[in-house]
């Protein structure tokens, strides 16, 4: 059983880096394909063909990063998330993790959902829509800088102790 | 004012400036 922690780990990666590496790709890709897609009348492909794979991966692989964080944390669950000791940094990283986690399913998924479509929704309502997702994923990218900083830091934490 | 999050630049910047906000929250909690 001792291999558990390190498939959790390696999972955690896994999951993180498509989930990271798709909102990187939302926001310094997509958005400005879009656009320049619009004025060329080419949108449609982007909208109807990327968007709605790109985000099917991208909520789901947040899913499973923090399952895997929090069966990496384990018994530590609850240090981490009190910020009890030294698990103050990864317990950062985590409540980070969970804002990101939170933001993906309840502001930009069902916002997108209007966006792309999949649900009714007005024209006032669809603009409205895609305000909120764009400047939550925006939210997201500024809190990947911190909760990355946090995760990576866990194994040199002499950054903190000035040693 | 303009939003920073509209801009990559701003957005960047946010992240950063966080970062380093949160850093010394994380080491004020540890009593570092």
């Amino acid at each position: 059983m001792e291999f558990l922690p390190s498939i959790s780990r390696w999972i955690h990666f896994l999951a993180g880096v498509m989930w990271i590496g798709l909102l990187y790709y939302f926001n310094f890709v997509q958005v400005a394909a879009l656009k320049a897609a619009q004025a060329d009348g080419t949108a449609a492909g982007i909208s109807k063909h990327v968007a709605p794979r790109a985000l099917l991966y991208f909520r789901w692989a947040a899913v499973v990063t923090w399952l895997s964080g929090a069966a990496l944390l384990g018994a530590n669950f609850m240090d981490a998330f009190l910020f009890r000791g030294s698990y103050a940094v990864i317990g950062m990283g985590a409540w980070l993790g969970t804002i990101m986690l939170i933001n993906v399913w309840v502001f930009i998924w069902p916002n997108q959902k209007k966006v792309l479509g999949l649900v009714q929704a007005s024209d006032e309502e669809k603009n409205r829509a895609r305000r909120i997702a764009f400047l939550v994923s925006r939210l997201n990218v500024a809190l990947s800088f911190p909760l990355l900083f946090f995760m990576g830091a866990g194994p040199h934490m002499a950054v903190f102790y000035g040693g | 004012m303009q939003n920073p999050l509209d801009s990559l630049w701003g957005t960047v910047i946010v992240g950063v400036v966080l970062t380093v906000i949160l850093y010394y929250v994380v080491k004020s909690l540890m009593g570092a």
